[in-house]
């Protein structure tokens, strides 16, 4: 859907740097020289990548590749196998946030994993987007909570905020909104705020 | 003969347990009580849980937010990117450089600029005093939530230099909207530089006596040492952030693994503990505040002498189609934004992913099976702060 | 008429009628002292709302110290305290707790309405969530603007109070 044409002009230091002393000062890059993206900066993204659709050869679509940014998508029926492969295979053990995107125009809701590994260093840098589409109006996803324990509010968040409901969640329920809540889930598009 | 009636005895003895189980489980729940916590208690702040607890164990935990929820991320998107600094920074009054240190950076790769260099220092350098702000609250509150009324007074009072030096940096007390996307708002004004050094020469020596007086204060340790065990393995399946995953022995920090700004010129170390306990919990923010002065030192030596703080935007900028997802490391943790535009002067979807959302999952781990005495050390070991987690 | 009251069935009535005339009685020599004694011992209830929260901690900071006011820091038992400060945000999850509080607490009780947002909403005036002002639930005593107020604001809140009770008739 996105289609990232512009080019990043900021750099961040190169990956190998960070990679391998983290714990000391790691000085030799200049900020202000604007560097361009050069092939070998997104090596670990393109590799992470292809390695993936090697095992999964038609079921993970790229969406883009950005430093440090990988996003993905797959149908949601292979999700669980999808995420379930990252983080035994690769290690991404830490899913960060779980963003839910209404999109009435093409009549989907985008539901976005954002996965970061704190178990290997090298990776701890890349944030992966592994997201997924549901309709809008029978809005219904097979949950992660099996795979990352730490999705379980999030996504408690996410239906409660866009309706979305997580098949095998325990608990599709009201968390942050009022106990009387009885208008449509907030975060969607049709909900318009008063006045404005 | 002697069959059947050891049969039947068989058959007594299976009834008789299975009763006698279920008067022990039935007097088990009339044994426990439920408790609600909150909002009105002077620990919890704005936050409610119950908890169910057995003599005096706690054998259930439920958190209930959201009392807090103003839905900022909705009113994101009746406002332009500019509109947008001030209530974010609502959240976390007290840590308001940091919450919209992470919002600029994601703007900017939207809009496709960059910050001077003068500016990505100065706003290291308000981004440390602040968690300085932050952490020495949080100290003061913890204090009082176990009774040591000198560790709310002392944290406080020193506060309020640091709260100095950000009102003559910025010109506002707690709310600053001092980060905006393009740089910081104005330069650093004449002798700031001398003042800060000196506060943070004072501090470092108050950080000693904090030592003394508090964590190593016999009763202190008493009370949380070994209380509330997240071990390691724990911390990354729950998926905690910040001060709480360190102490439990992972060496994460964003400003580390992914250095944004100048944060990767900056010597410093990432601290971390591996005694997993509440104690060490309540440790590691102390020895990040010690680490800050190192970087707050080291900030003002490499600032470049002269030079712009901002790009000029034009007024109401429009952002390129697409997505920017940017973290930074706030007093609890990592602290991210998930940012949507769709062309326009508007974000189309921003998603505000806070530490203390993340870490308040740990609570009903850490709760079940500990004593009832040991909630407040728990709770507020945690680094929770509710209004952050509602948004 | 007095021997109608003195009839066991409309002792309550008597009660009331008797206390009646002993206020009106004591208001003038002693309504005074009774307000004197009211406002230096303002206890505040310890209900957090939003984030004023913390300029209502920095207002018992070293600094700031408001117990020299005669305001103690914030107590958590609500049948001892007559003094609600909402800090701020007033959401549609904790509007009914905040009356519940207010109708727990013992009578006199006097409500300052601290921040923007507790005043009119503030900033988030056009949230889903959020209430336009705590007015249509509790009464309210002053209202201390600003986002968030500063201490000294905060300080200076409280001494309206006191010059409020300092002129009230005793109940
Ligand atoms: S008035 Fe300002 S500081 Fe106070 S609660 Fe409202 S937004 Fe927060």
């Amino acid at each position: 859907m996105y289609v990232i044409a512009r080019e990043n002009k900021k750099v961040e230091n190169k990956m190998t740097d960070t990679n391998t002393n983290t714990e000391s000062n790691t000085n030799n890059t200049n900020k202000s020289s604007n560097l361009k993206i050069v092939e070998s900066d997104l090596k670990i993204e393109n590799s992470l990548y292809s390695e993936l659709s090697s095992q999964f050869p038609d079921k993970v679509q790229l969406v883009y590749t950005k430093p440090k940014r990988i996003k993905i998508y797959v149908k949601p029926e292979n999700i669980i196998e999808v995420a379930f492969f990252l983080r035994s295979h690769f290690g991404l053990d830490h899913a960060e946030s779980v963003c839910g995107t209404d999109y009435p125009n093409e009549n989907v809701i985008e539901v976005i994993y954002h996965l970061n590994s704190y178990s290997r260093e090298e990776l701890s840098q890349i944030i992966f987007a592994l997201s997924t589409k549901t309709d809008r109006n029978s809005s219904y996803l097979p949950s992660l909570l099996p795979v990352f324990k730490s999705v379980e509010y999030h996504e408690r968040e996410t239906y409660e905020m866009l309706g979305v409901y997580f098949k095998g969640h325990p608990r599709n329920e009201r968390f942050l909104l009022p106990e009387d809540w009885a208008d449509i889930p907030p975060l969607k598009k049709d909900f318009r705020i008063k006045g404005r | 003969m002697t069959n059947e009636f050891s049969e039947s005895l068989e058959k007594k003895l299976e009834e008789t347990t299975k009763l006698g189980l279920e008067v022990v489980k039935e007097a088990t729940e009339d044994r426990l009580m439920k408790l609600s916590v909150g909002p009105q208690h002077p620990g919890s702040g704005h936050f409610r849980f119950t908890i169910k607890v057995d003599g005096d164990y706690i054998v259930y935990c439920d958190p209930d937010p959201g009392y807090v929820h103003r839905g900022e991320e909705k009113m994101c998107e009746y406002r332009n990117f500019i509109q947008n600094i001030p209530h974010l920074e609502r959240p976390v009054i007290h840590d308001s450089t940091n919450i919209t240190y992470s919002y600029s950076l994601a703007v900017e790769e939207l809009l496709g600029i960059e910050v001077p260099r003068r500016g990505q220092f100065i706003r290291a350098i308000a981004s440390e005093l602040n968690r300085q702000v932050y952490t020495l609250y949080w100290l003061a509150i913890y204090g009082i939530f176990l009774g040591h009324s000198t560790m709310f007074m002392w944290p406080a009072g020193d506060r309020e230099l640091f709260i100095d030096l950000l009102t003559a940096l910025t010109g506002a007390r707690v709310t600053h909207a001092f980060n905006i996307p393009g740089g910081v708002r104005n330069d650093i004004p004449d002798g700031f530089k001398e003042k800060c050094l000196e506060y943070v020469n004072y501090f470092e020596k108050r950080l000693k006596e904090y030592e003394n007086i508090f964590y190593n204060n016999p009763l202190f340790r008493q009370r949380t040492e070994n209380v509330g065990i997240l071990t390691k393995d724990d911390a990354i399946n729950l998926g905690v952030t910040g001060s709480v995953l360190r102490a439990s022995g992972v060496a994460y920090d964003v400003r580390k693994v992914e250095p944004y700004d100048v944060y990767n010129e900056i010597d410093f170390k990432v601290q971390y503990m591996k005694t997993c306990d509440s104690f060490a919990r309540a440790y590691v923010p102390f020895l990040d505040m010690r680490e800050s002065c190192h970087i707050i030192r080291q900030l003002l030596d490499k600032m470049p002498e002269s030079g712009e703080v901002r790009m000029k935007l034009q007024s109401n900028p429009k952002g390129t189609p697409g997505e920017s997802y940017k973290r930074v490391e706030s007093g609890r943790g990592a602290l991210s934004y998930y940012i949507v535009s769709d062309g326009s002067s508007r974000p189309y979807r921003v998603k505000i992913s806070v530490g203390s959302f993340r870490n308040i999952l740990a609570l009903p781990h850490l709760l079940v099976g500990s004593r009832l005495g040991d909630m407040p050390c728990i709770y507020w070991a945690l680094n929770y702060w509710p209004v952050e987690a509602d948004r | 008429m007095i021997k109608d009251l003195i009839n066991p069935t409309n002792f309550n009535l008597m009660v009331s009628k008797v206390s009646d005339v002993l206020v009106g009685a004591l208001d003038k020599p002693l309504g005074y002292a009774i307000n004197w004694g009211r406002i230096w011992s303002l206890w505040p209830v310890h209900l957090e709302t939003a984030c004023c929260s913390v300029e209502f901690g920095a207002t018992s900071s070293p600094r700031y110290d408001c117990e020299r006011f005669g305001i103690i820091e914030a107590f958590g038992s609500l049948r001892q305290c007559d003094l609600i400060v909402v800090q701020g945000t007033v959401t549609r999850k904790m509007a009914p707790r905040l009356r519940m509080v207010y109708d727990q607490m013992a009578d006199p009780k006097y409500v300052i309405a601290m921040g923007a947002c507790s005043i009119t909403g503030g900033l988030y005036i056009d949230s889903y969530n959020v209430l336009p002002g705590i007015d249509g639930i509790i009464p309210v005593d002053v209202y201390v603007p600003g986002c968030p107020p500063r201490p000294e604001t905060l300080i200076q809140g409280c001494m309206l109070l006191q010059e409020k009770i300092k002129r009230s008739k005793i109940k």
